[in-house]
């Protein structure tokens, strides 16, 4: 610990601290434009000037270490006049444009100028007018506000990876810019947006739409994949303006992915708002009381073993829930699944799908094995991290599959199924790699887990890490990607009927095994229809929606309440920012609406009884005695093949982002780079 | 300085002759394993030396790829730097001092001359595109002011006749003798020497 | 006059020629081995004898400067490199120990890195001395091919390679954090300090950076004494120098002096007099552009050391001299000074950045008489506002001369700019002006 003063008070701080850190640490607030806590330090703003006893000059807090017996002062005249005089060569050349500029009313330079700004101008020349820069079509630039703190420089250096921005030129001419003016190839690009301290990079899609004071702010959770980044939903009315990372450090950081904070507008559009029955071809609309008379007659001249029921990527636990107890207990059905492929699954454990070293463990990690996977559009956050522990450690990086541009360097293999069996036998380097390395993650990607030999891969590696103690109660190195929001729910919930890991309800569902099939939200199902009568519930005219008979709307995630677990096993509830549009309800309430049409009885009384009922069933669950896995030879068959990465379509994964016209946008500008040559 | 304008005409391509490509790995050797970046100056410099003395985009990016740097750090250098040329000049391309110790010493007077013999306005070809001329910051001969540089060689202690001599010389393809145009030898003082006589009377 | 046999530079203007043969006839590269021999405490123990002090602009004690190193090489290698950007308006006498004693500087270079444990020497020459570089790239080659350099140089048992990096155009370089980061590859943007480069410099690891200058005097120092160098000049401020006289002179010219020569006498001595005469004299820029002018009042009795220009607010710097006489308009030389400032900020901080252009500015009007009186003091305050709030020196440099200006000239400047559209001086009438923000003292 260090004894220093601040504006004459004793203060103890950690070693290592710069004055600024210092600073806040005892309370003390310092203005500031370059520095960020996430990024490295630049020093070139200088608006962080503090004083220190003995230095004739004022010195800039940020880049300097707190050392034993400092007197830092921070209150007085001298250090008054320095920040004012700093300001003023700020606003010297910022244009008076606080009316028009979206970064109105949560600028860093309104705010500071309102404490160091002066009443007037003195700066009598003409001001500097710099030329739009094209970022892409989620990043408007207006170059002339720019104040050069480089923050998004170094963003896009360090964190995203990609170093496509930079400064050119040199004094006051100097402009940021891309190089030629292409968009950043980076789906954490529009973090640099609320990094700008000012308003010269602000969301082209959310160009002039609100001021933040009119907004309603909810923080919740996001759903476009796995990972449950934290965010801030910013609602007008109905309408959700936009999304915002909410700090989390185990989980987002300070981050989030374009998709995150930009597949919102998909919210407004393909909205289903009214139950429709197919009649004839003909989508009519309905009333929800026929709606529910017709699947009670549905249900009543159908066979419990011929109803199946899917639930979607994007569903959350309190719906699942009631919907399995819909099914289990009013149906007496148990065919229910999620997997809408041939998805290998071992749920004896939970450790069997999980992330299990968690996300903040990646950055301890020393050695990262990537089995089918392509980490940077699976769990864009999560890749960053693996960034980040590469930066910081050194960390080795192999790959079984050559997936392109990670962000950071790694050893690409031939993807063969080859290798893990040589890996298991101890006849690989990577063996010797695995078993020195005290914290390793081995991490599977779904591309790994629908092949022939998926079993055989996922099972022996496995058994291959325990016997070398990876898998402990210090730290366990087997960790699954899951490419959906729903996906733990869904399997700590039991929404699947398996043997060995196969799909048996997809297999009886192609084989038309069934006649009456209830999508939840189910809209990836790639299914010919013949005489199943589909019901599809969910809040997008998607592709269940377009071979259901009867649909069911249901609302979206920022319009409920509902909890997700997230890939490491993280529970986490989304809370409701906006509301359903028109007839569409929250979508645990159709079911027990549903349920007492069908049984004349409700299945919860309001949904604090769902979610206690919910959470008890998964506090069991987690704390039930799993089975002990076989370490003895599981009969295992092993296929030489070679792991592809499935192609996702990146922007268009759910409906969501499907509806919205922002992931159009992205995903052409995608492919326009590709077509016109002017790669990385 | 304003941002360097781009040229509008850019070639397809570009690559080192096997001599420069051979003089570029052998610069990359004067500095430490993997720390090639180092070599990005002298490299561009070929690059211009190659090409007529300026840069094309494509050359950037060759050489960003030849050093292993995302091509925006190659563009940042090529934009800091203020002896990179990226749009053609002259062949001849005649640099004119205008800091204070040239200025005062008359250096507006060799402006006036380019002006006359070259183009009316600096960074603008002249009319056979064989020379350009441009004000530039103090280019360290002081004590030899008014001076110019046309490529590599400094023209010292001139006046505009002196300077309208050199650029017809210049225009008419011969090579005027760099150094001192009063006569003098390098920068001593001129008929007042009082130091080293002996050295240079011996 | 200092007394030839005392001159360092023997060949400054090139009267013998700069090849090996005759440098070491004049003596260059003779008792180098012996020299350190004698150990690398001995050799910064002689050069804080001689109190040499830094030719590059700052005045930093060399031997001090050496003696920061670490003491035994660790993990990473140690560097030396050489300060050869020389880009201040009104200095060029680098450039003429690069191309006519250049084996003064190898030299020096060989003993410097043996004192600080450097095997490699990076010399960074600004790229306009194209000439100048070929001519030292030719002296190096003869001192590889003479064995003096490379491999067991000059029988030392010290490996040791000296490579030459050309800059582009760009002043900032000069300071030396700038010109680390160019010689990685990066724009010249001065690093933040600390960390210093004697621990964390080129590449990250420990780096001694030097003037050209300061470097090729070494060798002369060490074999003649250091108690020889201080016995010249003036206590702290010892030694020879070379003097760059530009201007309005009779005969400007490069030459070498004892340190704490007065102005004056150095004037008429070498450069044959102001021109028009010594009353003709208007103001001398003593040290390079960043340096403050001194009027002619001053300018009389001034001694031409570090101390005793400081004394008067201003600095030697590089000990070039600029001399502006009664038929210059000082305030047109001024702003042009500015512009020059203007051109070469990096851009990188704040202060400098904006306030470099619009001191040009405003300086480029009041040379109009464009400029309304309360702007003149306004223009200090902007000086004011820009000095110390750097990352480099830079911000000094540029806020200086026009300080300079204001300090000696204000008079002239508020002649020529009189108009005053909106309030009498002196009343206060806040609401109009900004005078919450004035330096009283300037007021
Ligand atoms: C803006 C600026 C420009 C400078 N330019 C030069 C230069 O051209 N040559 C030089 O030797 N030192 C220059 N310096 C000084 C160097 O930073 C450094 O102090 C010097 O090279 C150290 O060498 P010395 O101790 O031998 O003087 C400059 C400093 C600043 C702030
Ligand atoms: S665009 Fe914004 S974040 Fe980037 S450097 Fe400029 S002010 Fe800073
Ligand atoms: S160049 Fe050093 S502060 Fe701007």
């Amino acid at each position: 610990m260090l004894k220093l003063k601040i504006n004459n008070k004793d203060v103890e701080v950690e070693e290592g601290l710069t004055v600024l850190q210092a600073c806040e640490y005892a309370g003390v607030e310092i203005p500031k434009f370059c520095y960020h806590e996430k990024l490295s330090i630049a020093g070139n703003c200088r608006m962080c000037l503090v004083e220190i006893e003995k230095s004739p000059k004022p010195i800039a807090s940020c880049a300097t270490p707190a050392v034993e017996g400092m007197n830092i002062k921070t209150n007085t005249s001298f250090v008054e006049k320095a920040r004012k005089g700093v300001m003023e060569f700020l606003l010297a050349n910022h244009p008076l444009d606080c009316p028009v500029c979206d970064q109105g009313g949560e600028c860093d330079l309104q705010d500071q100028s309102m404490l160091y700004g002066i009443d007037k101008s003195r700066y009598k020349e003409n001001k500097r007018a710099v030329p739009e820069k094209n970022m892409g079509p989620l990043i408007k630039t207006i170059m002339t506000r720019c104040i050069h703190c480089t923050r998004c420089i170094r963003f896009a250096t360090e964190v995203a990876g990609v170093p496509e921005l930079g400064a050119i030129g040199r004094g006051e001419d100097m402009q940021i810019t891309t190089y030629l003016e292409k968009s950043m190839q980076s789906e954490l690009s529009a973090n640099v947006i609320d990094l700008c301290p000012v308003g010269a990079l602000t969301s082209k899609p959310y160009v002039f739409e609100a001021r933040p004071w009119e907004l309603k702010k909810t923080e919740t959770i996001d759903v476009m994949d796995a990972v449950g980044s934290n965010i801030r939903v910013d609602t007008y009315g109905w309408e959700v303006k936009r999304v915002l990372p909410k700090i989390n450090e185990d989980i987002n950081g300070e981050w989030i992915s374009d998709k995150t904070r930009y597949a919102c507008d998909g919210l407004l559009n393909q909205r289903l708002d009214s139950p429709f029955i197919n009649r004839k071809g003909k989508f009519t609309k309905c009333s929800w009381k026929e709606a529910f008379e017709l699947i009670k007659s549905k249900v009543k001249s159908t066979e419990p073993d011929k109803i199946c029921g899917i639930s979607g990527d994007l569903v959350n636990m309190e719906t699942l829930y009631i919907f399995k107890e819909f099914f289990n207990k009013h149906l007496n059905s148990k065919n229910l699944e999620f997997r809408n492929d041939y998805i290998y699954i071992n749920p004896e454990k939970r450790e069997n799908y999980l992330f299990n070293s968690s996300i903040n463990g990646i950055e301890e990690s020393d050695f990262i094995f990537l089995i089918g996977t392509n980490p940077k559009f699976e769990a864009t956050i999560l890749n960053a991290r693996i960034r980040k522990a590469y930066l910081k450690n050194k960390t080795k990086i192999i790959s079984l599959t050559d997936v392109g541009d990670l962000t950071y360097p790694y050893t690409k293999l031939d993807g063969k199924t080859d290798i893990i069996k040589e890996i298991i036998n101890d006849q690989h380097s990577i063996s010797s790699i695995i078993k020195e390395a005290k914290k390793p993650l081995i991490i599977f990607g779904q591309s790994s887990l629908s092949l022939k030999s998926s079993k055989y891969i996922f099972e022996s590696i496995k058994t291959y890490l325990i016997k070398n103690k990876k898998i402990s109660e210090n730290w366990n190195s087997l960790n699954i990607i899951s490419d959906n929001a729903s996906t733990i729910g869904n399997l700590d919930l039991g929404f699947y009927q398996t043997i060995d890991g196969a799909n048996q309800v997809l297999e009886n569902l192609k084989n038309h095994k069934y006649d009456l099939v209830y999508l939840l939200g189910q809209d990836s199902l790639e299914f010919n229809k013949q005489n199943e009568f589909i019901i599809y519930q969910g809040s997008h005219g998607d592709k269940g929606a377009q071979i259901a008979d009867l649909i069911l709307p249901g609302a979206a995630y920022t319009e409920q309440n509902g909890y997700f677990t997230n890939l490491e096993g993280k529970l986490q509830k989304a809370y409701k920012a906006s509301y359903p549009p028109g007839e569409s309800k929250e979508d645990w309430l159709i079911i027990n609406e549903l349920t007492q049409i069908i049984n004349e009885k409700k299945i919860f009384k309001n949904k604090e009884e769902l979610e206690s009922s919910m959470l008890n069933y998964l506090n069991l669950y987690k704390e039930k005695n799993f089975k002990k896995t076989n370490s003895e030879k599981i009969n295992l068959e092993f296929f030489s093949e070679k792991i592809l990465i499935k192609d996702k379509d990146y922007y268009y994964s759910n409906p969501i982002a499907r509806a919205s016209k922002t992931m159009f946008y992205c995903k052409n500008e995608k492919i326009n780079l590709k077509s016109t040559g002017t790669e990385g | 300085m304003s941002i360097k304008k781009i040229s509008k005409e850019q070639p397809e391509n570009f690559e080192f002759t096997s001599k420069n490509l051979e003089t570029a790995n052998k610069i990359i050797k004067k500095y430490p394993k993997g720390k090639q970046q180092s070599a990005i100056m002298a490299l561009l410099y070929l690059v211009q030396s190659q090409n007529d003395n300026w840069i094309p985009l494509t050359a950037m990016k060759y050489v960003a790829k030849f050093l292993d740097m995302s091509y925006i750090k190659v563009y940042e250098v090529a934009t800091f730097y203020s002896m990179y040329n990226l749009s053609p000049v002259g062949k001849h391309f005649i640099q004119i001092c205008t800091t204070t110790p040239c200025m005062i010493r008359g250096a507006y007077k060799l402006v006036e001359a380019c002006k006359e013999k070259i183009s009316p306005n600096e960074k603008q070809l002249s009319k056979d595109k064989t020379c350009s001329w441009m004000e530039v910051e103090c280019l360290g001969a002081c004590v030899n002011a008014p001076m110019i540089q046309i490529n590599n060689d400094y023209y010292e202690d001139l006046d505009k006749e002196k300077t309208l001599k050199i650029i017809d010389q210049i225009l008419n393809g011969e090579n005027p003798k760099p150094g001192s145009y009063r006569g003098r030898l390098n920068s001593e003082p001129e008929n007042n020497r009082k130091t080293l006589m002996d050295i240079k009377n011996a | 006059m200092l007394k030839d046999k005392d001159r360092i530079f023997k060949n400054l203007y090139n009267d013998m020629g700069s090849d090996v043969t005759s440098s070491i006839a004049r003596g260059d590269w003779s008792d180098t081995k012996n020299l350190c021999e004698k150990g690398r405490d001995w050799i910064i123990n002689e050069i804080k004898i001689s109190e040499l002090r830094g030719r590059g602009g700052a005045g930093f004690p060399t031997g001090l400067k050496w003696s920061f190193a670490p003491k035994e090489i660790g993990t990473k290698p140690h560097y030396l490199v050489i300060n050869a950007d020389e880009s201040e308006p009104g200095t060029c006498k680098d450039r003429d120990i690069l191309r006519f004693e250049p084996h003064k500087l190898i030299e020096g270079c060989l003993i410097t890195s043996y004192a600080v444990n450097a095997h490699i020497c990076y010399i960074y020459i600004r790229g306009e001395y194209f000439n100048e570089g070929k001519k030292l790239q030719e002296a190096i080659d003869e001192a590889y091919k003479k064995n003096l350099i490379g491999k067991n140089a000059s029988g030392t048992g010290w490996d040791f390679d000296i490579y030459i990096h050309y800059g582009a155009g760009a002043y900032i370089c000069g300071e030396e954090t700038a010109l680390l980061e160019s010689l990685e590859g990066k724009k010249g943007q001065p690093r933040l300090k600390p960390p210093f480069p004697a621990l964390i410099g080129l590449y990250g690891c420990p780096t001694i950076i030097n003037n050209v200058e300061t470097i090729a005097v070494i060798p002369t120092i060490l074999k003649k004494g250091g108690k020889w160098f201080a016995s010249l000049g003036k206590p702290k401020n010892t030694g020879t120098k070379i003097f760059c006289i530009s201007g309005n002179v009779n005969n400007p010219c490069n030459v070498e002096e004892e340190m704490g020569i007065p102005l004056k006498n150095l004037i008429e001595t070498h450069a044959g007099g102001v021109v028009g005469g010594w009353e003709n004299l208007k103001a001398v820029i003593p040290g390079g552009s960043s340096m403050p002018l001194l009027p002619k009042k001053i300018c009389d009795t001034i001694t031409m050391d570090f101390d005793s220009l400081i004394k008067e607010k201003s600095g030697l710097g590089t000990a070039g001299i600029v001399v502006i006489n009664k038929d210059q308009d000082i305030i047109k030389c001024m702003a042009r000074i500015a512009r020059f400032y203007k051109h070469e900020s990096c851009g990188q901080c704040t202060p400098c950045r904006e306030g470099s252009g619009w001191m040009w500015r405003m300086l480029e009007r009041m040379s109009k008489g464009e400029a309304s009186i309360d702007e003149v003091d306004m223009l200090m305050d902007v000086t004011k506002q820009i000095e110390n709030h750097t990352i480099c020196a830079f911000g000094e440099g540029s806020a200086w001369p026009v300080q300079g200006l204001l300090r000696h000239f204000k008079k002239e400047i508020k002649k020529r700019n009189n108009f005053s559209p909106i309030i009498d001086q002196g009343k206060n009438i806040p609401y109009l002006v900004d005078q919450h923000l004035l330096d009283k003292e300037n007021a």
